[in-house]
């Protein structure tokens, strides 16, 4: 009989990459077996979805524009989950900061020039996302409201609001019937690297915010103090810190990101506020993937972000080269995160197998 | 033919295992060794080469610093660990331990320092709970009997139908110590039993061991107390850094002996205190009352008040309200009634911080709980009380090199072992914790210290350093409030005792005064005013 035990490591293992690594190749394999079953070879399938992200100019060119807003809402991300509060409400934040933008593109963008109106709508879009943060962050401190269910819940709100205001106040007449606004003026589109998605602008911000995270939680006294009531809020208690204060700057910045990367979204890839599953294609969802990848290093998030933009590239290549929903890659996602959700069950425990 | 012999092979295999499973707890216990054992985690050597061994109807202590390996030694043969190497035989036969089952049928039984009984469960339940011969329905009915059958053999007091809740730390544990024996246990580790008991419990705990020892168990109990070994052992094994430094019969040693092998180097046990006369009043509570956890007063009407160069002890068995009592003072805990006056002006219900900023220090009990960050490195854990102010930052930034040359002094002169301030805290021991807390906080916040429990858990040397420094802080001008279960420690700092039973002071007395046995009579509820 095999008998097995868990110990928990003292430090965590040195072979991280290991079993990231791992994590990813098992993911694959998993998603291998769903391709197997639609009957499509998966080694076909993943070189499609590889090449067809990093294989060729115009694929580098989406798998950037695609890693803007991921960067973005994982770097947001990454600040809450130091401070162990499982924003899971990236991507209704980034809805709101892209309806904020919007109304600030509509209202100002034929009247002004973009030296006022991007500046602002970049404001008013970090603000949207940090408001629709400071609720959940209100509701945990304030009444015990767990978190996780308060942002998942927001997503569904911010959502419908969205579609509510497409479908009828914010309607455009220059659509014809479709659920979009109208279409922003030139002063309010963010300006692209000729011939790609890229609007470059978001991209600068995007990079700047990761380099400016790193420093913020190292060095700055609101990062320490979200770090010291994440990992031990007794130890925060007794020194006297402020939880309140401390969540919502939290979620101010972890919210006000991703209302970053709504702006990007309406302003740089489609001129005009649409339906929520346009806007975002699961960009909140997949930056918790991406948040853990990087080991809550907003540095990495960089690199890991480019990553998964190409994942999501890839994801609409075998969309419409087999004919598979687009659902397909979301579940691709998913497996590779519960993977390396695994592997980090083992880099902390160590499991040692013995025949009796 | 193959296949058949393979199956033939695993069925006899089968065989064998259940007779030994059968014969494993009827063997009359003769003796226990330790063989070479050697255990390594990251870092750390805790069990190097050890071999040792117990003997059936002794009664053998393992003393040893914190960190010597003692428990770690224990845990390998309860099979909570597995050793790198090295063999543990049983009346000579070598036995593979690789669970706490295992360690179970073998006859071992461990009671640990924190007690594993369910809370909301009666005591019969607890015991029914992990016991192989319980009936499928109705289990305590048949574990009551045998329950006191065992306490009249070895005059173990408990009653099966009370709710573990609410015995006393001495009640559970002698509930730990008949699990431990119904499930067959012949030897009996127990980790540091006394360090929850008043002293008149303890006393019963030792005739209990005695009576186990005479008919024929062994008794292995780990403990750094020098007076244990002498009251109650025969044989007494000291461990220190991993590796058995002697094995004796206590009859023929003396405590300083046995201190020097445990710390190493000889150890002064009479703590220098001068006399000195009292300064101003720093610290001053008036008919506190404060509420506990589950909303009943559990602190009341305490008053009391300390003055520069003065030392006031609270002794007390824990969770009489000495815990409640320091977090009302230090800001953690809502007053409910009453006045508590720091430095002249009133500070009940005021934040942490604001008190922190009166100069009062708190060295905080559970200090991996509440006194540090252990995921944190050594340089943010000793700013965990300033990191808001200068010089540690500035409007929004950590000044981290005044940080760093900060907390290198603060190891420097607190003597924290650790290779530098960048070390993950978690990785230093229990001594080396307490030094960073005490360093961190006495040297910013000098006035009045509160010091709750502050040796509690550490090895000789740790403790001896803690002392003489709240000595030196009182010769120095400090007010320090000492909560403490350690008698002897209490005695000997305090120049003023309070004893809480209850929430209440059932006696505020001089330690010169006041024999141990009159503390113990006091810590048990009875009143007595000097």
């Amino acid at each position: 009989m095999m008998n097995f035990k868990v110990e928990k490591r003292v430090e965590t293992s040195r072979f991280l990459y290991i079993f990231y690594i791992g994590a990813l190749i098992l993911g694959m394999l998993a998603a291998s077996l769903f391709f197997s079953v639609r009957g499509i070879n998966p080694l076909f399938a993943l070189s499609k979805i590889f090449m067809g992200a990093f294989g060729s100019a115009l694929g580098i060119r989406e798998t950037i524009a695609k890693s803007i807003p991921l960067m973005l809402c994982a770097t947001g991300l990454i600040i809450a989950f130091r401070g162990k509060f499982w924003n899971i409400g990236a991507e209704g934040q980034l809805l709101i900061g892209a309806m904020f933008a919007t109304w600030i593109g509509l209202r100002f963008g034929a009247s002004h020039g973009p030296l006022f109106v991007i500046p602002l709508m970049f404001l008013s879009g970090f603000a949207g996302g940090a408001l629709w943060g400071i609720i959940p962050a209100v509701l945990k401190v304030k009444f015990g409201v767990n978190e996780v269910i308060a942002t998942i819940m927001l997503n569904y709100i911010a959502s419908n609001l969205i579609q509510y205001l497409v479908y009828g106040p914010w309607k455009g007449k220059t659509h014809y019937g479709f659920p979009y606004t109208d279409d922003f003026a030139p002063s309010a589109r963010l300006p692209l690297i000729p011939g790609t998605r890229i609007h470059y602008y978001t991209l600068i911000i995007a990079i700047l915010l990761a380099i400016a995270t790193y420093f913020f939680i190292n060095r700055v006294k609101y990062g320490y103090e979200i770090k010291v009531t994440g990992e031990n809020p007794e130890a925060a208690r007794y020194s006297g810190m402020n939880f309140l204060k401390i969540t919502i700057i939290t979620l101010i910045l972890s919210g006000g990101f991703a209302g970053i990367a709504g702006v990007g979204e309406v302003a740089g890839i489609h001129f005009h506020l649409t339906y929520p599953d346009q806007i975002s294609a699961g960009y909140g969802f997949t930056a918790i993937i991406i948040a853990w990848l990087s080991r809550l290093n907003p540095l990495l998030a960089i690199f890991v972000s480019f990553f998964f933009g190409g994942i999501l590239v890839g994801g609409d290549v075998i969309q419409t080269s087999f004919g598979l929903p687009a659902a397909t890659i979301n579940i691709f996602n998913s497996l590779i995160l519960i993977f390396v959700l695994m592997g980090t069950f083992f880099m902390e425990y160590r499991v040692s197998f013995a025949k009796e | 033919m193959e296949g058949f012999e393979s199956l033939h092979s695993i069925l006899k295999g089968i065989e064998v295992r259940k007779e030994r499973k059968e014969s494993k707890g009827e063997l009359t216990f003769k003796s226990l060794d330790l063989r070479n054992i050697t255990k390594r985690f990251p870092g750390v050597l805790a069990n190097d080469n050890i071999s040792l061994n117990f003997k059936a109807g002794e009664i053998h202590a393992l003393l040893g610093e914190n960190g010597a390996g003692k428990t770690t030694l224990m845990n390998i043969l309860y099979g909570i660990y597995h050793p790198d190497s090295g063999e543990i035989y049983i009346n000579d036969q070598k036995v593979d331990i690789r669970s706490p089952r295992d360690a179970i049928a073998y006859g071992i039984g461990m009671v640990h320092q924190h007690f594993m009984l369910v809370q909301t469960h009666t005591v019969g339940e607890n015991i029914a709970l992990g016991f192989k011969d319980s009936p499928f329905v109705m289990p305590t009915r048949e574990i009551s009997k045998k329950i006191g059958d065992f306490c009249d053999t070895f005059g173990l007091k408990v009653d099966p139908n009370a709710k573990i809740w609410q015995l006393s730390a001495g009640e559970q544990q002698r509930a730990e110590i008949i699990k431990a024996l119904l499930r067959g246990a012949k030897v009996l580790i127990l980790d540091e039993p006394t360090s929850v008991l008043t002293p008149q419990e303890a006393e019963e705990l030792f005739q209990i061991f005695k009576r186990m020892a005479e008919s024929g168990n062994c008794i292995i109990f780990i403990t750094h107390k020098l007076e244990e070994v002498f009251k109650i052992s025969d044989r007494v094994t000291v461990l220190r850094q991993g590796k058995v430094i002697a094995t004796t019969e206590t009859g023929k040693t003396d405590k300083a002996t046995l201190a020097r092998m445990m710390v190493g180097r000889d150890i002064s046990f009479e703590v220098q205190k001068k006399d000195i006369p009292v300064g101003e009043k720093l610290l001053e509570v008036n008919n506190l009352f404060v509420r506990g956890d589950m909303g009943n007063t559990v602190v009341k009407n305490i008053s009391f008040s300390i003055h520069r160069n003065e030392i006031f002890g609270i002794a007390g068995v824990s969770g009489n309200g000495q815990r409640e009592l320091v977090e009302a003072i230090t800001g953690l805990r809502k007053v409910e009634k009453g006045t508590v006056k720091i430095l002249d002006k009133e500070t009940q219900n005021k934040n942490p911080r604001d008190i922190g900023e009166l100069g009062v220090s708190h060295i905080p009990e559970e200090r991996l709980r509440f006194g540090i960050v252990p995921n944190l490195p050594v340089y943010e854990n000793v700013i965990l009380r300033d990191y808001y102010r200068p010089p540690f930052s500035g409007f929004l930034t950590l000044n981290i090199n005044y940080i760093k040359e900060y907390s290198k002094e603060v190891v420097e002169r607190f003597s924290v072992m650790t290779p530098s301030v960048e070390t993950t805290v978690k990785l230093l021991s229990g001594g080396n914790i307490q030094r960073l807390i005490i360093g961190r906080e006495i040297l910013s916040r000098p006035d009045v210290i509160i010091a709750a429990h502050p040796t509690y858990g550490l090895d000789i040397a740790a403790t001896d350093f803690v002392k003489k420094l709240l000595l030196q802080k009182r010769e120095e001008g400090s007010a320090i409030l000492l909560v403490s279960e350690d008698l002897e420690e209490i005695l000997q700092l305090s120049d003023t005792v309070g004893v809480m039973f209850m929430g209440e002071f059932t006696g505020i007395v001089k330690p010169r005064e006041t024999s141990m046995e009159d503390m113990g009579l006091m810590m048990a509820g009875s009143k007595k005013w000097a």
